[in-house]
């Protein structure tokens, strides 16, 4: 079973940034079971095998106020992609910094929607840093939004 | 949260703005951009001139824009346009209709971004024979308006959305690798009636 989170605080935003991925998974017939991050138990987490940790609109950052919620990544050691806002939450909870940086649009066939990107030491960077993966744990996080023009990526993460 | 939709009289901005109904945001006012170029990339819409008549029957106020359409100056009057509807209608989102253009969606991203405020894209990335089979399931009444690619001529006109119609746009998807919901500009389209409507759009 895939754990998908959504982080969005909009409720419409769902449909642009969740449900996408809900569709890739839904084409290649694996299971997931969709959860808002404040509602996470933690019986979805011993029950998901892997976790994907959507991302969210620009303006739609109560996640940040509410890092805490994720702390349970630190005792996970199954895969998780965290895209976008995502990879922002897997760098904060290891102790990274936020850093301005804001591309809209599709650059190098890769949708970007964004204000920042996260630096954390615990992971190992792209040179353009748009993807980044934990030196120890299998971790990776994208600042881009694969589900729009590089759904492969995600298709990978459910195979490897 | 008080939002408006960047409405054409098609499909799919009429679609988004019943999802947002639904998931309990307020509609405030809607903004149809007119533009006088019948190529803009941005900005076709064949049938414009009746966005007022569908917003009388939806009783949602509109901002009617009109722009000469030349590339990128077209997106100062759509500018112009949401900045009035923040102010007029306090507005703190915009809604599109946008599936799978990137072009005009990170524009539209743009100008929300820079007005900070909140775009919301119900329909991005949606399976597009989903979508039509979703209009019908929901009621929407939607009819073509233009064609502009082959294997469409002008007997699609006019045609009914319904399911002997999303058959025969499979059967062009799988010939001609056209957009089945026409999200490549193949055909235009009008709602003439859905749940938003006091009644049912007249054309005479």
């Amino acid at each position: 079973m895939i754990l998908i989170i959504n982080i969005c605080n909009e409720k419409l935003h769902y449909f642009e940034f969740v449900k996408p991925i809900e569709d890739i998974l839904i084409k290649n017939k694996i299971k997931f079971e969709t959860k808002h991050y404040k509602k996470i138990t933690k019986n979805d987490l011993e029950k998901a095998s892997k976790i994907i940790i959507c991302g969210t609109s620009l303006k739609d950052n109560e996640f940040l106020k509410h890092i805490d919620n994720f702390n349970w990544i630190k005792n996970f050691n199954k895969p998780i992609l965290g895209i976008c806002g995502g990879m922002h939450i897997l760098g904060l909870i290891y102790d990274g910094k936020i850093q301005k940086n804001k591309q809209i649009g599709l650059i190098d066939n890769e949708y970007h929607l964004h204000h920042y990107l996260v630096n954390s030491n615990e992971f190992t960077y792209s040179k353009n840093k748009n993807q980044m993966k934990h030196k120890s744990k299998p971790f990776q996080g994208i600042l881009f939004h694969p589900e729009v023009r590089n759904k492969e990526i995600i298709e990978e993460f459910m195979r490897d | 949260m008080k939002l408006a939709t960047l409405f054409s009289g098609g499909k799919d901005s009429t679609y988004a703005t019943s999802l947002a109904k639904e998931q309990g945001y307020t509609i405030s006012c809607l903004i149809s951009i007119e533009s006088k170029n019948q190529d803009s990339y941005m900005f076709h819409t064949p049938k414009i001139e009746l966005t007022k008549e569908q917003a009388k029957l939806m009783n949602i106020p509109i901002i009617s824009q009109i722009t000469n359409g030349e590339k990128e100056i077209e997106l100062e009057d759509l500018e112009k346009a949401i900045k009035k509807a923040i102010k007029e209608y306090k507005i703190e989102g915009i809604i599109t209709g946008a599936v799978e253009s990137i072009y005009q969606a990170s524009r539209i991203q743009k100008i929300c971004d820079k007005l900070n405020i909140e775009c919301f894209n119900p329909l991005w990335q949606k399976n597009q024979i989903e979508l039509l089979n979703e209009l019908i399931k929901n009621k929407f009444e939607v009819i073509i308006t233009k064609v502009a690619a082959e294997g469409f001529n002008d007997s699609h006109i006019g045609k009914k959305l319904d399911k002997n119609l999303i058959k025969e746009l499979i059967t062009l998807k799988e010939k001609y690798k056209i957009n089945p919901a026409g999200e490549g500009g193949e055909f235009e389209t009008l709602v003439t009636n859905c749940p938003l409507f006091k009644k049912e759009l007249s054309l005479k």
